[in-house]
């Protein structure tokens, strides 16, 4: 929708002209995140993958709700947006719609994707608003200091489960596909070239792709995904060469298998987006209207309202 | 009504008669029967017709609040003056149904016409109050057009009576008939016609006066349209350059959704259903943000969600315009009742210090001005903007005149030019207005914002030292105080000094001059006071109080604890002033002129010195 960006002194920025960027160019706020925390590596690989693929500033946005990883775009030199807790999916189903020329990511954890945003992530699924949407689960609420999340195992001790959490945990995979994404993904922040395949993936579809990170909270759930990582002993299993990405029940029989489960692409089909569908709404009224001017639209409306 | 006799002139058609009229100004017709007997397509029609006739109208409606059936009126007030209100008692009463008859013949005043189906009626026969006349409307329908469609024609055929009675344009109305039944196909349109003629053949004359409006003495300069209140508000946004708009079905609100989903995509633009109301303002702040001045819409329950994200507009300072079409509540409350018990949620509902503007539309023409100048305001003030408008409002039809949208059509498109160095979004300037970069803008110096609902400084960026805190919050009410310096001084309907004010909002504004052209005209010194912008409130109002002896505010809404209603509250609460007493009621109706002015001749007893304010 940009047609052209101009300087202050009227002169034609042309965005592919500029000298290349790189890592230094892209960082913005020192991360505020503890040591070690999950989310320096996902925040690390996401400024890796935009340098390769040398996306200007201008083309992105980075959006977030509220938590510990929803931080992420202050710590990005880009557009970027901090939202109500939960809310992030549908502040960027507004800024997908109206702006195709923007790369939207959403960036949250688990609190904002199941808890209290787990409606919006469902239906921003069902529609299929072209965005990613990158989960970073540490499986606890680490910004408000150790409280039960909706993806913390029964019996995780936290401060409002002393005694052990005894809810029911939500499967993420299971979720999002029941959801209608388009593009969903698994991976573990202690492995950045998966994360980086992952991402990359997920950039390229073209509809709502979604990746779930296990991201430890080395503060307030240490060694929380110990048994997915390799260094320390675990497995990470990758989704079965055989898997057919198409097949939605293969996909919930993945998702079904016990922690850590398998890591990769669980499920990826094309589906029109809502952006492509609101778009042909778009032409095909304006083709029936003649692409008349909105005063002659509504002069002609109001001729009818006599 | 005017006693004159006159002979009615216009040949009538069918080989009838000439009959003689009674020459009228304004007439009150209701029209009562069930949901489903399309008596508002009667009313509908007759609006249109006045509209194309240059006479004044204005509708009332109650719609039972089930899914399908009820009771149900349609009341239409037609005048060749300016019509302000639908009319306290009616003219003349058409009762469908027993239950029509019960329930609604103590609203036909002194003298009025009782038109009742003769069929499924049987009125009072002792009764000398008013003039019974039964009509077969069931019989003379079903002799007309056939046994089958008996309930649906029933709507014609009176549409017929009513066209001969008030010497109404046949041909017009005909023609738009034809138009409005064109897709059904021709059997409906012969059905439609046969029955609009047998009730305009039906020798009403014989059994009722008959009349004819005089002709209107200053004809509209511009072409008169017919809309509600919702078409306004959505056409308004049209208008405004709106290209974005998200929300949730809830009554009364639904129907400007429903138009802007259908229209916004022949201006480019998208509307979408949310999932909630938060969602739906969700959605419209990031195509805001985006660079696309948006639309979200509620009525009561639904703006309560929103608030959260209203909270959002106003620390990132992010224009958004939010509807508010008001019912009866709380909670579910009265669906499809008018109520104005949204002010105090509008003006202050929120989390923390959330100064945003508040406009209320005083009738449907208003409605379109309003969306209008809401989307000025949000644009200017970079913030949000909420527009109370009624369920009366919504439902209601008028009358206005063809706006010049040669004048008022504006491109509000996104301006991407390069900013910076040293951008500030949130620059401390003393009209305290923040300017945004939408994404995609081109930054010399490289360093690209963040918009944040946390406390920041003029860059945007996070920031929560106690004295950059006091300095945002005072920015952020800061341009609200220079709006109102802008504002336009408000100004009395009637002389600017005199013993009684009385003050209004909304939807009862039309009732309220009404009360003061009746007291006036029996020798009474009461001016009238609309209260058009909430929040912030126009300068001039301190002094407008000060000239009169007593304030009395006209609310649809309770007395609350203290005495007063929300905008009676407000009023004291700013200036401090104890002769200021509310007028209210929670009956979920508009307000009727008679109400308004008893309301003022009690609080008058009750205190008839002049009550003088505090030094």
């Amino acid at each position: 929708m940009i047609a052209e960006a101009r300087n202050l002194d009227g002169k034609e920025i042309k965005l592919a002209d500029r000298p290349k960027f790189t890592k230094k160019d892209l960082v913005a706020d020192l991360p505020t995140w503890c040591p070690g925390c999950g989310d320096f590596s996902v925040l690390s690989i996401y400024f890796k993958m935009v340098e390769k693929l040398q996306i200007p500033h201008e083309k992105i946005t980075s959006i977030a709700g509220i938590g510990c990883s929803s931080r992420f775009p202050y710590f990005v030199n880009a557009y970027g947006v901090h939202f109500l807790h939960g809310r992030a999916a549908p502040f960027a189903t507004g800024v997908s719609l109206m702006r195709p020329d923007l790369h939207v990511f959403v960036f949250g954890g688990d609190g904002d994707a199941f808890s209290i945003g787990g409606n919006h992530l469902n239906h921003a699924g069902r529609k299929n608003v072209k965005m990613t949407y990158v989960i970073m689960d540490n499986s606890v609420y680490g910004l408000t200091k150790k409280q039960t999340s909706p993806t913390s195992p029964i019996g995780f001790k936290s401060k409002t489960d002393p005694t052990g959490a005894m809810d029911h945990p939500v499967n993420p995979m299971k979720q999002l596909i029941a959801s209608g994404a388009t593009f969903i993904a698994r991976t573990h922040s202690h492995l950045p070239n998966h994360v980086m395949e992952m991402m990359e993936k997920a950039m390229q579809h073209d509809g709502f792709s979604v990746i779930e990170c296990l991201s430890e909270c080395t503060e307030f759930y240490p060694g929380a995904f110990d048994a997915a990582n390799p260094r320390k002993g675990g497995a990470f299993t990758l989704v079965p060469v055989d898997h057919d990405v198409t097949d939605e029940v293969a996909a919930y029989k993945l998702a079904m298998e016990p922690f850590p489960g398998y890591f990769g692409v669980f499920y990826h089909v094309q589906r029109p987006t809502k952006n492509a569908l609101e778009g042909k709404l778009i032409a095909d009224a304006k083709a029936k209207a003649e692409n008349a001017s909105p005063m002659e639209l509504l002069q002609k409306t109001f001729a009818r309202l006599s | 009504m005017i006693d004159e006799k006159v002979a009615n002139s216009s040949a009538a058609p069918g080989g009838q008669q000439p009959q003689h009229g009674r020459r009228i100004q304004d007439a009150v017709i209701r029209l009562a029967g069930n949901s489903q007997d399309g008596i508002q397509a009667i009313g509908g029609f007759l609006a249109r017709l006045a509209g194309r006739t240059d006479k004044d109208v204005m509708t009332y409606m109650t719609i039972p609040a089930t899914i399908s059936g009820g009771p149900s009126i349609y009341q239409v007030r037609l005048g060749t003056g300016e019509v302000l209100s639908a009319g306290d008692d009616v003219d003349v009463l058409v009762a469908f149904y027993q239950h029509s008859y019960n329930d609604h013949i103590s609203t036909l005043h002194d003298g009025g016409i009782l038109i009742y189906d003769s069929d499924n009626v049987q009125p009072d026969p002792n009764q000398k109050r008013y003039r019974s006349v039964g009509v077969p409307i069931t019989g003379q329908t079903v002799e007309a057009i056939g046994g089958t469609a008996r309930d649906k024609g029933k709507n014609m055929f009176v549409l017929g009576l009513l066209a001969r009675m008030y010497d109404l344009d046949v041909p017009k109305l005909e023609a738009m008939l034809q138009v409005y039944y064109k897709s059904k196909g021709e059997d409906v349109i012969r059905n439609v016609i046969g029955a609009f003629n047998a009730g305009y053949g039906y020798d009403i004359g014989k059994l009722a006066d008959t009349f004819e409006f005089v002709t209107p003495t200053n004809k509209a300069a511009r072409k008169q349209i017919v809309t509600d209140g919702n078409q306004a508000i959505a056409y308004g946004a049209l208008a405004a350059g709106i290209r974005f708009g998200a929300g949730y079905p809830i009554t009364p609100w639904s129907s400007v959704m429903e138009i802007l989903r259908a229209e916004l995509p022949k201006y480019g633009g998208m509307f979408v259903q949310a999932e909630d109301e938060l969602a739906a303002i969700a959605m419209a702040c990031g195509a805001s943000y985006s660079g696309y001045l948006s639309l979200t819409g509620t009525s009561g329950p639904g703006l309560s969600l929103k608030t959260e994200a209203l909270g959002w507009a106003v620390m990132a300072e992010m224009p958004i315009i939010i509807i508010d079409v008001q019912r009866g509540g709380p909670s579910t409350g009265l669906p499809t009742n008018v109520e104005q018990s949204d002010l105090n949620i509008a003006c202050f509902g929120g989390h923390g210090d959330s100064p945003r503007i508040v406009v209320a539309p005083s009738s449907v023409e208003d409605c379109f001005y309003t969306t209008l100048e809401a989307a000025k305001l949000a644009r200017e003030y970079s913030c949000p903007v909420i527009v109370l408008s009624d369920q009366a409002l919504a439902t209601r039809i008028e009358t206005w005149e063809l706006p010049d949208f040669s004048k008022l059509t504006q491109d509000i498109s996104p301006n991407f030019s390069a900013r910076g160095p040293n951008y500030k979004p949130y620059e401390n300037a003393a009209d305290g207005i923040a300017h945004h970069a939408p994404p995609g803008t081109p930054m010399v110096d490289g360093k690209y914002p963040v918009v944040t609902g946390l406390e920041h400084d003029e860059s945007g960026h996070p920031a929560s030292r106690p004295a950059n805190h006091v300095m945002m919050v005072a920015k952020r009410r800061r341009k609200l105080q220079v709006l109102t310096s802008r504002l336009p001084k408000a100004e009395t309907y009637g002389p600017p000094e005199g013993n009684v004010l009385l003050v209004g909002w909304g939807s009862s504004h039309g009732p309220i001059r009404e009360a003061v052209d009746k007291a006036r005209a029996a020798g009474e010194s009461v001016s009238a006071l609309n209260i058009r912008y909430l929040q912030p409130l126009q300068p001039g109002i301190g002094e407008i109080l000060d000239g009169f002896n007593h304030v009395f505010v006209a609310e649809i809404n309770d007395e609350g604890l203290y005495g007063y209603g929300q905008l009676a509250a407000l009023l004291r609460a700013r200036f401090c002033n104890d002769k200021i007493r509310g007028i209210n009621k929670t009956d979920g109706l508009p307000f009727k002129v008679r109400e308004i002015l008893n309301g003022m001749h009690e609080k008058l007893k009750q205190s008839p010195e002049p009550v003088l304010a505090r030094a």
